[in-house]
């Protein structure tokens, strides 16, 4: 059984449908990455997961449990369990880095301050930030904000991680220092789900590719098949055309 | 102007001094009262405001209603309205409470104008963020929304603030022996009207340009990159 189950889930900005039946899988320390051109409802997906969008309809189960995105109970125990990074502003930008990964776990979780503070440096050292710990969001580049933004998204202990083409607003230079870390994780086994446009990114730490097209799934598979053998024409103008750059 | 100067001395006597600084402290002093509960309550008038739902509807549309009316009558009626109501709930108000009553009920409208603005001005992802994390609307206000948003409301909020104190003349109209009260006072008492109201209008100027600078202080101070001006800076959660 998948850990996460999405199934014909169908979704709409006001009477703009953007999910029309998305249904996919991911298991227990996959790396699931999700591609597709621009406005194909890649973020929706994300969105919906963690409670920001509800769907109209479809399921959603994780670990076999069906989440009801009605009750404002089940999306608060859906997030203790998914975490999501976006493409920017992530970090509150009132506080500093420490504060910033520790809010949560102590003030909303009400976990142990003491373990928390030893958890967030291991974490920001572990992305290379353990000089940063008191430095606000606008003294951090783009690509150390991103790293913190993933180090506090980690220290929420999340079964899941969402992250949301967490490069794409980024100076090209300071790309390979965010991808680092998340190959890193990758190989330890954290379970994700993964919006990126970086295709040779994708075709290295993806154990399978979620191809989207107009608010469907248009193809699902291995990145060796899908990226190098898409079977839809619309999937190869695609692939054809962000591998051709 | 020899009349003005024949009677500068005998105007210039301890008791019309004493006189004038005291109607200049009460001018000051309802502005601030009236500005500052007006500024809390404007926060209270936001955070209803935009209280999401469906049953929240009606909140809504009421916070709306109160800003749109008392934002666009003239001052002027708002203080004759609170004057003419004011006795149905409260027996023998004092001027001074009418007065505050009617600043602060001006000072909402506005000020709650300007903290929309602020706190729109924060990224959604921001609020986003704060939601992925279970932070309730509460915390993620005082936490997370609020402290990005003063530096935009603060400014416009002392300005409106300073410009008011000038605005306040106008409850002289029904008795308040505020600045300009005291000035039509003397003035009536024979001094010459040139004198008087130059007078008024110089500690007008005294008590307005101070903390117009006050203000631009601020506003500096505020536009700052966040880590530099950190330990001075609005208390964080
Ligand atoms: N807040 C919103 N209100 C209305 N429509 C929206 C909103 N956010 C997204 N959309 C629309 O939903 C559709 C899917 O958007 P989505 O952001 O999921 O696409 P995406 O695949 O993530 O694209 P990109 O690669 O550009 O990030 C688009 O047509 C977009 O215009
Ligand atoms: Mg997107």
């Amino acid at each position: 059984m998948p850990h996460l189950e999405v199934r014909d889930v169908v979704a709409r900005y006001g009477s703009h449908e953007v999910l029309s039946g998305v249904s996919l899988d991911v298991d227990r320390g996959e790396v699931v990455a999700l591609v597709g051109p621009s406005g194909s409802g890649k973020s929706t997906v994300l969105r919906v997961l963690v409670g920001l969008l509800q769907p109209v309809s479809g399921s959603v189960r994780v670990g076999g449990q069906a989440v009801d995105y009605r009750s404002a109970g089940q999306v608060r125990a859906i997030r203790n369990r998914m975490a999501i990074v976006f493409q920017q502003y992530n970090l509150f930008q009132n506080m500093d880095v420490m504060r910033n990964v520790t809010l949560a776990p102590i003030r909303i979780k009400r976990r142990d301050r003491r373990e928390v503070e030893t958890l967030a440096v291991a974490l920001l050292e572990r992305v290379g930030l353990g000089q940063k710990l008191h430095a606000f969001p606008d003294e951090l580049s783009g690509g150390q904000q991103q790293r913190v933004a993933i180090a506090r998204a980690l220290a929420l202990r999340p079964e899941i991680l969402l992250l949301d083409e967490v490069t794409s607003a980024l100076d090209p230079e300071l790309v390979n220092e965010v991808l680092d870390v998340i190959r890193d994780l990758a190989r330890e086994g954290m379970t994700m789900i993964l919006v990126s446009h970086e295709m040779a990114f994708v075709r290295e730490v993806a154990d399978r590719v979620v191809m989207m097209d107009k608010g469907q799934v248009i193809e699902s598979g291995p990145p060796a098949e899908i990226l190098d053998a898409p079977r839809t024409e619309r999937a190869r103008e695609f692939f054809g055309k962000i591998l051709r750059h | 102007m020899e009349r003005i100067l024949e009677q500068l001395p005998r105007f210039l006597s301890q008791r019309n001094l004493v006189l004038l600084a005291e109607a200049a402290g009460m001018t000051l002093a309802m502005t601030a009262a009236g500005c500052l509960i007006g500024f809390l309550l404007a926060f209270v008038i936001v955070y209803l405001r935009q209280t999401p739902g469906r049953w929240a509807l009606p909140v809504r549309l009421a916070c709306i209603a109160y800003v749109e009316i008392f934002r666009r009558i003239p001052f002027l009626v708002i203080i004759y309205l609170v004057l003419f109501t004011i006795p149905l709930v409260l027996r023998d108000a004092s001027l001074f409470v009418i007065a505050v009553v009617s600043i602060c009920i001006y000072a909402t409208a506005y000020i709650s104008e300007i903290i929309r603005g602020g706190i729109e001005s924060v990224p959604r992802q921001q609020v986003e963020a704060a939601a992925t994390m279970n932070l309730g609307r509460p915390q993620t206000t005082l936490w997370v929304v609020l402290p990005q948003a003063m530096p935009v409301i603060v400014p416009p909020a002392v300005a409106f603030g300073v410009s008011f104190i000038k605005d306040t003349a106008l409850v002289s109209q029904i008795g308040m022996f505020e600045l300009t009260f005291r000035g039509k006072e003397l003035n009536n008492q024979g001094y010459s009207a040139v004198l008087v109201f130059g007078t008024i209008a110089f500690v007008y100027f005294l008590m307005s340009w101070p903390l117009n600078l006050w203000g631009q202080y601020l506003e500096k101070r505020l536009a700052a990159p966040r880590s530099q001006r950190r330990r001075r800076t609005l208390r964080q959660p």
